[in-house]
């Protein structure tokens, strides 16, 4: 059916056979770059069989390594790359050498064979799967034009060929690269989903190809006679190039805008129409979609090294042993042969030299044991268990999405327990993508929106559901009948369930699933925003007012400000976006018989023809179409030039025009509301917005929740509903849409009611407060306007705070005469052809200025559920946290702030370079200021000089963390991973606690994962849900894929795929933890153990995650270590047996035996020691192994004499096992070869235990004991956090906190004993002195100090803060020294007392204490870091921080001398 | 591509959650004993060790110590002998010498007589494998397949019987003991059968099914190192001949080491030796065919006693003794740790 024509390939041609030829020739330099595709039915029946010798890829995807045949040798081959595969290949075949062979030959192979086996069964498992998934999508059905049946009928994706007339509906999966020829929407518009491949889930517009787009009947495939000529097919999604040659020989340039790319989803338009460019593998989608990179996991490749090296010692031992025979050989000379010694087959003896090369080999064989054959067999199959574990842990499954954690790759687990660096994508990744509606403040007064934050944090209980479910349950009913008769293919809509927006329930789930069919965008919790009932009365009130006003005949202006303010505030929410208005069980419909003009005013003849009734026509309309040069149809600007010498006649008739449209205006206002009485209410619930970004969608929720709803826009007007007004009919001159360096957007509209000209104006706070209407101070109004400007910042500033995006709105009023000379330049502007996208910023620029605030908006990016907590956990974890996000910055810093990715005490680096140059010298001057900070010098003055790169967002308050941010915007981020600049770079992100970069490419992204993994020789992990972060998950070396989100693409490319954000900490921190601290031990011991630190001790104290970054549990001394054991432990098991049966009569199998055994019982046992804990499973693991070694040694022992020579080994097992010596000899054996490791296990536990032991320990108490200590942890980390927090924020705090410590003093139940209070004082003094000195304190004071320190920063805070839970803990502490009578009623506190003071006290291991006590150790911190503040000098403007910190200090100082003596009195006195 | 996934619920169907089953196993939260390695738990461990080493080395060392045993070295003792067995060529000339020795106090009890052969690597690889377990079971086997060579077959492709270099370098020493009692000389009473394990009599070793012994190895020769054909080994006893032949049962079980023994005769108690062996002076008659010289070997003769422990090999008693004290050390040493700690006050141990 086929038939492109690829260039360069020889493709054969539909031209007459006598011009092929040359014309080929000619072709083929030309054509190697370009691509001809023509209509397939042009083309005979017969010419298919010709066609298929092309190149053209046809749409059967495969992605399937094997066929049934291939299947053996090619995995044979890959297997054999394997490096350990072709060693015991290679021993087994050793084997067969007679001279050489140790064992026999068949039972050397079997352990090769099952170790292929196993693999070659996996694989075949992998290829399966995979081809079952491309079966799947293969023949998912389409509708091709079909010549026969002059028709489209419906086929399978695999059938469908290049040059072939696809149609496509509503909700359909492309399915291949498509160039759109014709659609059902009047404009030639087609929304598409591009969710699949990019990860955004906003509709993208596509358009028609322009010609085909003015053609008056229905597209027909017949007629489609146009050659296509395009590029060669490439992976690059955002270009598409190529035209298309009309039989008239007219040429059309071709754009990605014409483009339909495979994998997207038809939106929002009922019928589209294309022919197919691309197909299969050859589309852009598919050639994006590279394979993953072979990951190999830390742990295996430190492993391979010690196999190495295992290697190197058989060599040696192997090499020693052969000269050692050789020797041997040799002392008995050539003529006097040992009778023992056997010549060969031919008679001939062994010379010395070939002995030993015989031998060595033979060495080799038996020695390969060193070599584990078994562990690379044994790490599959635990790697299998694990991953089995990991999926089945409860606490990764998503209940909203009946989702769980995918392993998809099997063989990187343990790597999850290593990673240092983690870099995550923003959107829909720590955030929902879904943009809520929270607070806004409209004239200076903040309508804070209680009920709707309430009903907010109501999606957030999933027990609600049901009841939420319920009321909701008509509409739900209605929307499955509606969509019943579109989901013709259900397999092709399981695919979009998976697009729904996030919910709080599963019921959500469920409904937002149904819904998404018709809509990108609408979650209902989204969309039923609770209004303030504050505002919502003054919008009615206000609507009331213009009723009465309109019905009266009244000027508006007789509102009160204020309500004016608030209903320009909800008009502009309303009409200030590019919203697109569908009601749900139709395609977006036009109606366009209101006005004859489509689009804004583009010309002034256009303008004036506009405002006149008579409705002149000119021909001028037609040529002004060129909507390719902008993606965006609501700002489509005309190329038609402007007419200059009409435009000064036009212009003066301007006045009188104006005059009568707004006559005519009123006119149309009421035919409309008559129409809306009739249809419009009652749809009203039923319309969706959809829109390019989610927040503007979540404004026009939010206005519609006042009774504002947006009910239709058409390019040049839009429809509001109002209470009591009925619909209003703004008439959109012009919409200047949003760009990244204005930060804001505008629409021009004619206000129906006052028939002025508004500039609505929507923007980011920054921007759009610069350019409002200076305002005097001297009359009364102008003040009040500054009141509530001022008013408005601190709200803004309020918002920030709280992590929501905010968004100024502002209007302004134009009167004719700006308008229209505005007009004129902006027409120009529009009409230039060069730099006409400078123009028109300049145009903006014009027009956007001297504005009146209505108000701000306040919208919250929701945070998935747990994710400010997750990031703490993980960076307590000692993680670091990379943000990479494609977002605007501003938006970016407002999320980091909000997941607490950034704290609001932090120092932000702000990294904004205009090119390489300003870059580099930014970066230096950052590195510089950083490492001075580091360094504790002055910071000399270096903000002062920063002035475009150190811009502390928020004055860095007290410094108290010594933490830095960093945040670098896209561009800088380009010339930052320039060579030159990347290691200056790194160095300043290595010091920052957190980075963030904004507007970064994927490219970008993995580059920076790339350079991190490559030049820090970190283990990275990326997670992301889109498609814009495969490349980085790929590049990392764990990549994470959010399942369920935005497509599949990142779940594709990733190693493992969890259903949220929150899932990450208990699979790296438990299971990353697991698997790692299991495979090392593994690796170590080849064996398998099932669990060691429970999950609850892990999450809670994510500091034990360090030991797998630091790769403690497997280390190269631990290697040589480990072999020096095994050494020792052979030694034993060898000598002992041997001296035993010395000169006695045994035999070589009695003595093996035993050997074989005592082996047996040693590594169990040694098992044993190592092992943690002990389940039924280890028991009867362990008691199994025993007893199937004996039951098997005595069958096969007595099983046949002869079976299999040479060996023979009969009877042996039962002779042996009537002799007491065999038993003597297996117990002492292992007993002397255990002995000390035992004793240094026992020696370790007690004196040197570990992080990971220490939290073993946790685990030993029972659990409500174990509860309440981490509980208690917890309490205090969060109270330190908080005591900075607000340290940070109310200076005044820290002055307090003297009185504090006074009164905490006073309220403690101190004994009566004033020697105790005595002491207490010089303990006083000692503690002050340590403080200064902190490094020269002994070790046991210093952790002791450490550990004080908790309650007492804790009593700092508990006044001003009302912790009343701190002040058990305190005063726990501080009546010890009463004792004789221990106040402590239950046994759980002294537990947990008791181990903490054991933790830190022991003194050897102070720091384990330390690390352990995270919030102690940071509040160390602090206290050093204000200490350095002190001691240095410091700039004036910190002398306000400083005063406070030393009040902190201060503070700090004294309550941690009181809780150190209470300590140490409690020591005493306890025991 | 994206739509690979079929993990995906398809729409319409009633699917059963996948959430994982709440299970002790599948969380991994199943029981668990969860032992901490610290001095005090383990304490008692090491004191219970000690003190059962302790224990079982004293018994070792007494009953080792209870053997009597007496070893007497005659590689040397016929010079003679053993140049002319130097020579190969001279492998048909029979060399008898004798060995005087003085037993000071009687063996009593069971007494056992070994041979015993010091640098004779039985144990090396290509010499453990030169046998055909087929062949000894008497089954008629093409004895060139299997891992006899170059001990298989003549040149003229006899077959040797039995075949292999184990069989080839019998120990062939003639071992007879004389008691010299009071000037007469009695020949001391010995078993040369029973000494084999009774599964290698009776299960391993089989003669070839025939009316009689030397027409079932008709067709086969004796290996090139042997002076008489296997059906010859003992002529007095038909069931101790052949293959069944107990010295050549017990030759065939390789040793593991160098330096070891064999059982060769047990004193029949009777008359003289109902108690074992009385004190007095004996002599071994040797008829000394096998050469040790060639591998700078030596040979014994012992005369042994034997305990429930085995022989009169004290190691393992021994070694019993040092790990049971190390242990036990050990034990007081971490104890000592344990209780410094402790004073410090700063090692706390929850009970």
């Amino acid at each position: 059916m086929s038939q492109g024509t690829a260039g360069g390939e020889g493709a054969p041609q539909v031209l007459p056979e006598g011009k092929e030829r040359q014309r080929k020739r000619r072709r083929r330099k030309k054509e190697s770059k370009t691509r001809l595709v023509r209509s397939s039915l042009l083309l005979p029946e017969a010419e298919p069989e010709k066609s298929k010798r092309t190149v053209l890829a046809c749409n059967r995807l495969k992605t399937t390594k094997y066929t049934a045949l291939s299947f053996l040798p090619k995995n044979l081959f890959e297997q054999f790359h394997r490096l350990a595969n072709v060693y015991f290949v290679f021993i087994a075949l050793l084997n067969f050498v007679p001279s050489v062979n140790a064992f026999q030959p068949e039972l050397a192979l079997a352990p090769v064979l099952f170790i292929l086996a196993v693999t070659a069964i996996k694989d075949l498992w992998e290829d399966y799967s995979r081809y079952r998934s491309d079966k799947e999508i293969n023949h998912m059905e389409c509708l091709v034009y079909s010549r026969t049946e002059k028709k489209y009928i419906s086929r399978y994706w695999k059938e469908v060929k290049v040059g072939d007339f696809v149609q496509l509906r509503c909700n359909e999966i492309i399915p291949a690269d498509i160039l759109l020829l014709s659609s059902s929407d009047p404009d030639g518009l087609c929304h598409i989903e591009t969710a699949n491949l990019d990860g955004e889930t906003n509709l993208k517009q596509r358009q028609v190809v322009r010609r085909f787009l003015e053609l008056d009947s229905e597209f027909d495939p017949l007629k489609f006679t146009s050659v296509i000529e395009c590029e060669k097919p490439n992976n690059d999604l955002s270009r598409f190039r190529g035209y298309i040659i009309h039989k008239s020989g007219k040429k059309d340039g071709l754009f990605k805008e014409n483009l339909l790319l495979r994998g997207c989803t038809i939106r929002n338009t009922e019928e589209v129409a294309g022919i197919v460019i691309y197909a299969g593998h050859e589309t852009k989608a598919l050639l994006n979609n590279n394979g993953p990179r072979y990951k190999r996991s830390k742990l295996e490749r430190q492993m391979n090294a010690d196999v190495l090296w295992c290697v190197l010692i058989l060599l040696i031992m192997c090499l020693f042993s052969a000269i050692g025979h050789g020797l041997w050989v040799w002392q008995y000379g050539e003529k006097k042969k040992p009778i023992f010694d056997v010549p060969g087959p031919d008679g001939k003896y062994l010379s010395p030299a070939l002995a030993s090369v015989y031998l060595f080999l033979t060495m080799i064989i038996v020695f390969q044991v060193l070599i584990p054959i078994s562990l690379y067999v044994s790490i599959e199959i635990v790697k299998i268990c694990q991953v089995y574990f990991i999926h089945q842990d409860k606490d990764l499954y998503d209940e909203e999405t009946d989702s769980q954690l995918q392993c998809r790759a099997l063989n990187i687990t343990e790597d999850l327990g290593q990673v240092q660096f983690i870099f995550s994508d923003k959107t829909g990744t720590l955030t929902e993508n879904k943009m809520v509606f929270r607070r806004c403040t409209v004239s200076g007064i903040e309508y804070s929106h209680d009920d709707n934050a309430k009903r907010l944090a109501m999606y957030q209980e999933p027990d609600s559901e049901e009841e939420e479910a319920a009321p909701k349950g008509g509409t739900l009913s209605q929307r499955d009948s509606i969509c019943s008769h579109q989901s013709i293919k259900v397999m092709h809509r399981s695919q979009n369930t998976k697009t729904h927006r996030r919910t709080g329930s599963r019921a959500e789930a469920k409904r937002a699933s149904i819904l998404s069919k018709h809509t990108a965008f609408s979650s209902p919790m989204e969309k039923d925003i609770t209004p303030d009932p504050r505002l919502l009365e003054k919008v009615n009130e206000c609507a009331k007012h213009l009723e009465v006003m309109r019905s009266h005949e009244q000027p508006l202006s007789h509102l009160s400000p204020e309500l004016c303010d608030v209903f320009d505030f909800f008009i502009a929410l309303t009409i200030c976006n590019t919203v697109v208005v569908t009601a749900p069980n139709q395609p977006r419909q036009k109606v366009r018989d209101r006005f004859e003009l489509k689009s804004p005013v583009k010309t002034i003849e256009d303008f004036i023809r506009r405002f006149t009734p008579s409705r002149l026509t000119s021909g001028s309309n037609s040529s002004s179409s060129s909507s390719l040069a902008t993606s965006k149809s609501m700002h489509r600007f005309g190329l038609s030039t402007l007419s200059s010498t009409s435009t000064d006649s036009t212009l003066l008739k301007l006045e009188e025009k104006l005059a009568y449209s707004a006559q005519m205006n009123n006119n149309g206002y009421s035919s409309q509301q008559g129409r809306t009485a009739v249809g419009g209410a009652p749809e009203e619930g039923e319309l969706r917005y959809e829109a390019e970004s989610p927040d503007e969608a979540a404004l026009v929720y939010a206005a519609r929740a006042y009774n504002c709803s947006l009910v239709g826009r058409l390019s040049d007007q839009v429809s509001v509903e109002l209470p009591h007004l009925g619909t209003l009919n703004f008439e959109v001159l012009h919409t200047l849409g949003f760009d990244s360096v204005r930060k804001r957007m505008s629409v021009v509209v004619r206000h129906p009611l006052t028939d002025e000209i508004n500039v609505y104006t929507k923007g980011a706070d920054s921007v759009v407060m610069d350019l409002l209407l200076p305002c005097s101070s001297d009359d009364p109004r102008g003040k009040h306007q500054k009141k509530i400007r001022s008013k408005t910042q601190n709200y803004l500033n309020l918002y920030a705070v709280d992590g929501l995006r905010t968004l100024c709105i502002a209007k302004r009023v134009l009167s004719k005469e700006e308008y229209g000379c505005w007009l004129k330049t902006h027409l120009e502007a529009e009409s230039s052809i060069e730099n006409r996208e400078e123009l028109l910023f300049q145009s903006a620029l014009r027009i956007e200025k001297n504005l009146h605030l209505l108000g701000v908006t306040g919208i919250e990016d929701r945070l998935q559920d747990g994710v400010p907590e997750t990031i703490a956990s993980l960076r307590k974890a000692g993680l670091q946290i990379w943000v990479l996000t494609g977002d605007k910055q501003e938006t970016a810093v407002n999320i980091a702030y909000a997941c607490k990715l950034l704290d609001h005490d932090e120092e932000i680096i702000t990294l904004n370079a205009e090119s390489p140059e300003t870059c580099a010298v930014l970066l230096e001057q950052c590195l510089q200021c950083v490492e001075s900070k580091f360094s504790n010098n002055t910071i000399d003055g270096a903000t002062g000089n920063m002035t475009v790169g150190f811009t502390p967002l928020y004055p860095p308050s007290s410094s108290v963390l010594s933490s830095l941010g960093l945040v670098i915007d896209g561009r800088t981020l380009a010339y930052a991973l320039e060579p030159a600049l990347e290691d200056k770079f790194l160095a300043l992100a290595k010091r920052c606690r957190s980075v963030l970069c904004c507007r970064s490419t994927p490219l970008q992204k993995s580059m920076v994962v790339k350079l991190v993994r490559d030049k820090l020789k970190a283990m990275t992990l990326a997670i992301g849900d889109g498609a814009n972060d495969v490349s980085m998950i790929q590049v990392a070396d764990v990549g994470v894929g959010i399942s369920g989100q935005e497509g599949m693409q990142a779940v594709m490319a990733s190693d493992f795929a969890i259903p949220r954000f929150r899932h990450l900490e208990k699979l790296l921190l438990v299971h990353g933890h697991w698997c790692y601290s299991r495979l090392a031990n593994m690796v170590l011991y080849f064996f398998y153990k099932n669990a060691d630190v429970p999950a609850e001790v892990l999450i809670a104290i994510p500091q034990l995650y360090k030991s797998g970054q630091n790769m403690e549990e497997y280390q190269p001394h631990m290697f040589w270590m480990n072999m020096i054991d095994a050494m020792y432990q052979s030694l034993v098991c060898f000598f002992i047996p041997y001296f035993t049966y010395y000169d006695s009569e045994v035999d070589i199998f009695s003595w093996g035996t035993p050997i074989t055994t005592i082996a047996l019982f040693t590594i169990i046992l040694h098992l044993a020691i190592e092992t943690k804990t002990w389940t039924f499973l280890h028991w009867s693991s362990c008691i199994f192994s025993i007893i199937l070694f004996f039951s098997v040694a005595l069958v096969y022992n007595a099983s046949c004499p002869v079976c299999h020579p040479p060996s023979n080994p009969y009877w042996t097992m039962e002779r042996l096992m009537g002799d007491p010596m065999f038993y003597f000899t297996c117990i002492i054996s292992p007993v002397v070869a255990l002995l000390p490791r035992f004793l240094y296990r026992t020696l370790q536990g007690t004196l040197f235990p570990t992080q990971l032991q220490l939290g073993r320990q946790l685990s030993k108490l029972s659990p409500e004991t174990r509860a309440q200590l981490l509980t208690k942890l917890n309490v205090k980390e969060t109270m330190c956090q908080t005591r900075l927090f607000a340290d940070s924020f109310s200076p005044s705090l820290g002055s307090n906190a003297s009185d504090c410590y006074k009164a905490d003093n006073q309220s403690t139940p101190l004994p009566a004993s004033p020697q105790t209070r005595e002491s207490l004082l010089r303990e006083d003094t000692k503690a002050d002195h340590k403080t200064d000195q902190t490094a020269a304190a002994s070790p046991q004071g210093a952790v002791l100090y450490e550990e004080n320190k908790l309650p007492s920063s804790a009593s700092g805070l508990e006044r001003s803060m009302g912790f009343h839970e701190v002040r058990c803990g305190t005063s726990e502490v501080e009546s010890l020294p009463l004792g004789t009578t221990f106040p402590w009623s239950s046994a759980v506190d002294q537990a947990d007392f008791s181990l903490l003071k054991w933790i830190t006290s022991t003194p050897l291991f102070s720091h384990i204490g330390t690390v352990l006590q995270v919030s102690s150790s940071s509040l160390q911190n602090e206290t050093q870091d204000s200490m350095c503040v002190l001691g240095s000098s410091l700039h004036v403007d910190f002398k306000g921080l400083k005063e406070e910190s030393s009040n902190n200090l201060q503070d700090k100082m004294k309550g941690n001398s009181t809780d150190h003596c209470k300590n140490e009195n409690s020591e005493t006195t306890f025991l | 591509m994206k739509n690979k996934t079929n993990v995906l619920p398809r729409e319409g169907e009633a699917q059963p959650s996948r959430c994982p089953d709440n299970t002790a196993f599948k969380q991994q939260r199943l029981p668990a004993w969860k032992p901490q390695l610290t001095i005090a738990s383990v304490l008692s461990s090491f004191f219970l060790t000690g003190a059962f080493c302790l224990t079982v080395g004293v018994c070792l060392v007494l009953s080792a110590n209870s053997v009597r045993e007496i070893q007497i070295d005659y590689s040397d003792k016929c010079s003679d002998c053993s140049k002319l067995r130097e020579n190969s060529s001279n492998w048909n000339k029979e060399c008898h010498c004798s060995v005087n020795f003085t037993l000071k106090e009687n063996i009593l009890g069971d007494v056992f007589m070994y041979y015993g052969l010091q640098n004779f690597y039985q144990n090396h690889r290509r010499y453990v494998i030169s046998r055909s377990d087929a062949q000894l079971l008497g089954r008629n086997v093409n004895i060139q397949r299997s891992y006899c060579a170059p001990f298989s077959t003549y040149r003229n492709g006899t077959p040797m019987a039995p075949c292999g270099a184990i069989a080839n370098s019998i120990f062939n020493d003639t071992i007879n003991l004389f008691y010299n009692h009071n000037s007469s000389v009695i020949q001391v009473p010995l078993l040369k059968t029973g000494n084999s394990w009774w599964t290698d009599k009776n299960v391993k070793f089989r003669n070839p099914e025939s009316y009689n012994l030397s027409s079932a190895f008709a067709g086969t020769a004796r290996p090139p190192y042997w002076q008489k054909p296997v059906y010859l080994l003992d002529e007095e006893d038909e069931r101790n001949n052949g293959y069944l032949n107990d010295d050549f049962i017990i030759w065939m079980r390789v040793s593991a080491f160098a330096t070891f023994r064999n059982l060769y005769r047990r004193v029949r108690r009777v008359r003289h030796f109902t108690e074992g062996l009385p004190a007095g002076n004996y002599t071994f008659h040797i008829s000394y065919n096998f050469p040790v010289t060639r591998f700078k070997g030596r040979k014994h003769v012992i005369l042994s006693t034997v305990v429930w422990s085995g022989g009169s090999n004290p190691f393992l008693g021994i070694a019993y003794l040092v790990s049971g004290t190390a242990a036990t050390l050990t034990g007081f040493v971490i104890t000592g740790i344990h209780l410094k700690l402790r004073k410090k006050k700063t090692y706390f141990q929850r009970r």
